[in-house]
């Protein structure tokens, strides 16, 4: 019965792909027509969904302007700034918690609570102590991605095969072999998994910080954009957003090899 | 979460307390003594003070009350929504494969940061900050539902064919319920992220409860109500999660 189970199911799947391809442009198609009646309709404010030719006349425009780049190179340039500290503090902080029972007794429920805390409330207060410049909102991303990167380093030490361990000072090795031949290579799927969500978390942080108090960046363009209600060049800066965070967010998998991991 | 961190026990429990209360006490001498800007840092004195008047004079009930209406809708809508989009794609494979991998990436993507695109839909009002809520929160929910009804074991599902019941009365009789304790993870998801969004948005937006009243106390310049005001926020948003963890771990022995 179980055989003839999985052969039924797995008869259909050979000739999914095509349905699912088609099915996936079938939805794509039906948005795009949605919209662009709905822009044609007049049942919303004139400007609030702009035709599809306006957004895409938007997204060239901007790709081909100097300034984006610029925006686009300071806020880029925060959030590598917030997640290489963030990303560091974490480390630090997920390697102790996680090598010792009793640091993560005592400390480990304040990260987990906090952890998941609009962090954006803090802003007034880290304007205080950075200034309104970069460093605010660089502050405003480490203080996102710490989080979720020490609590992920943390539950991956405690994860490592205490066999792999064991080997490892069997072998009279050194602390700092044990942390590169050991420590690192078994905990480098939570490690990463951490980055991702540090560089999630960290971006938004970053960019909301923008939109909030700001001269330069993507989330300035944004509130510029909206401010001016130039609706069309802010689906644009959205859009073309929303590509490069999804974007980063792979890479950053890709690079760690995270899809090699998972296959095993 | 690890044991460790689950049941801490009572000496780490205190030297935590104590290294918290060791910090604010050398905060406070730092200040005091002019080794630190009170200007920049208010004294964790003043603070704590500042408590009393926060509450009292910014009517935080009526504050809190907003911002937990705010929540609760947009859960009751991310829950309704949520589940019944998981059970779509549950129910029907084709969308399943179709779909899953964008809800995946919207669940990565920076959705708070279409608020000034909300603002111009929905006005500035409350539902610009539910809708936010909303819409940030549903892909988990959809994800845990769609998790929860897949990972049914087989033998059930059988048991219920062996009894010839109909595909209404095996989702009702026996995919939700082995469902359920999934399903509930991904609306405790969903809720924290509702709660991180809309507090955030009406910070951003100076409007509605208690983000928007940091953001008049920081527009003030009132540094320990702020400083208030904010432990107040960190302080609601721990119970909500500790009581959401609470209702997640009484749900599930039962199944």
């Amino acid at each position: 019965m179980a055989a003839t189970g999985s052969l039924t199911a797995s008869a259909p799947v050979r000739g999914r792909p095509n349905r699912v391809t088609l099915l996936r442009i079938g939805i794509i198609v039906a948005v795009l027509a949605g919209w662009e009646l709905l822009s044609r309709s007049g049942w919303l404010y004139r400007d609030v969904v702009p035709s599809l030719f306006a957004i895409g006349k938007a997204i060239v425009a901007l790709l081909s302007s100097g300034e984006y780049y610029f925006h686009l190179g300071v806020t880029a340039g925060e959030i590598l700034a917030a997640l290489a500290i963030g990303g560091v503090l974490g480390l630090i902080v997920g390697l102790l918690l996680g090598g010792n029972r009793f640091l993560a007794a005592a400390f480990e429920s304040y990260l987990y609570y906090l952890g998941p805390t609009p962090k954006i409330i803090f802003f007034p207060i880290l304007i205080m102590w950075f200034g309104v410049g970069p460093g605010s909102k660089i502050a405003m991303g480490v203080l996102s991605a710490f989080f979720p990167i020490a609590l992920s380093v943390a539950a991956g030490m405690r994860e490592i095969d205490r066999v792999l361990i064991r080997v490892g000072k069997s072998f009279r090795a050194t602390t700092w072999q044990m942390a590169t031949k050991i420590y690192v290579p078994a905990m480098r799927h939570p490690i990463i998994n951490g980055v991702r969500l540090g560089l999630g978390v960290g971006l938004i942080g970053t960019l909301l910080a923008e939109t909030k108090l700001s001269n330069k960046g993507i989330g300035y363009l944004i509130i510029q954009a909206y401010t001016l209600f130039d609706m069309p060049r802010m689906y644009a800066m959205l859009i073309v957003l929303f590509v490069l965070a999804i974007g980063a967010n792979a890479l950053v998998g890709r690079l760690g090899g995270l899809s090699n991991i998972k296959r095993r | 979460m690890s044991k460790a961190s689950r049941g801490p026990n009572a000496l780490a429990f205190a030297v935590g307390i104590g290294c918290l209360v060791v910090f604010l006490l050398v905060m406070e001498a730092l200040i005091q003594f002019g080794f630190v800007n009170r200007f920049i840092i208010p004294p964790p004195s003043e603070v704590a003070m500042s408590f009393e008047r926060v509450i009292v004079e910014e009517d935080i009930l009526h504050r809190f009350l907003l911002t937990a209406t705010e929540c609760l809708t947009a859960g009751v809508m991310l829950t309704v929504f949520g589940v019944i989009g998981g059970v779509l794609l549950h129910r029907f494979k084709l969308l399943q494969q179709a779909c899953e991998t964008w809800i995946a990436a919207a669940a990565s993507a920076p959705v708070v940061l279409m608020y000034p695109l909300f603002l111009v839909i929905f006005g500035r009002s409350a539902w610009t900050i539910i809708m936010i809520g909303f819409v940030a929160a549903l892909p988990p929910v959809i994800l845990k539902t769609l998790e929860g009804l897949s990972d049914t074991r087989r033998v059930l599902v059988n048991v219920g064919k062996s009894f010839n019941l109909t595909p209404m009365q095996s989702f009702w009789k026996i995919l939700f319920p082995a469902a359920l304790p999934t399903i509930f993870v991904g609306i405790r998801l969903g809720l924290i992220f509702a709660l991180i969004n809309i507090v955030g948005v009406e910070f951003l937006i100076n409007f509605g409860g208690l983000g928007q009243l940091i953001n008049e106390l920081a527009e003030r310049y009132d540094l320990a109500g702020t400083y208030a005001a904010i432990c107040f926020v960190i302080l609601v948003s721990v119970v909500f999660f500790m009581s959401l963890e609470r209702i997640e771990r009484w749900l599930r022995p039962a199944h």
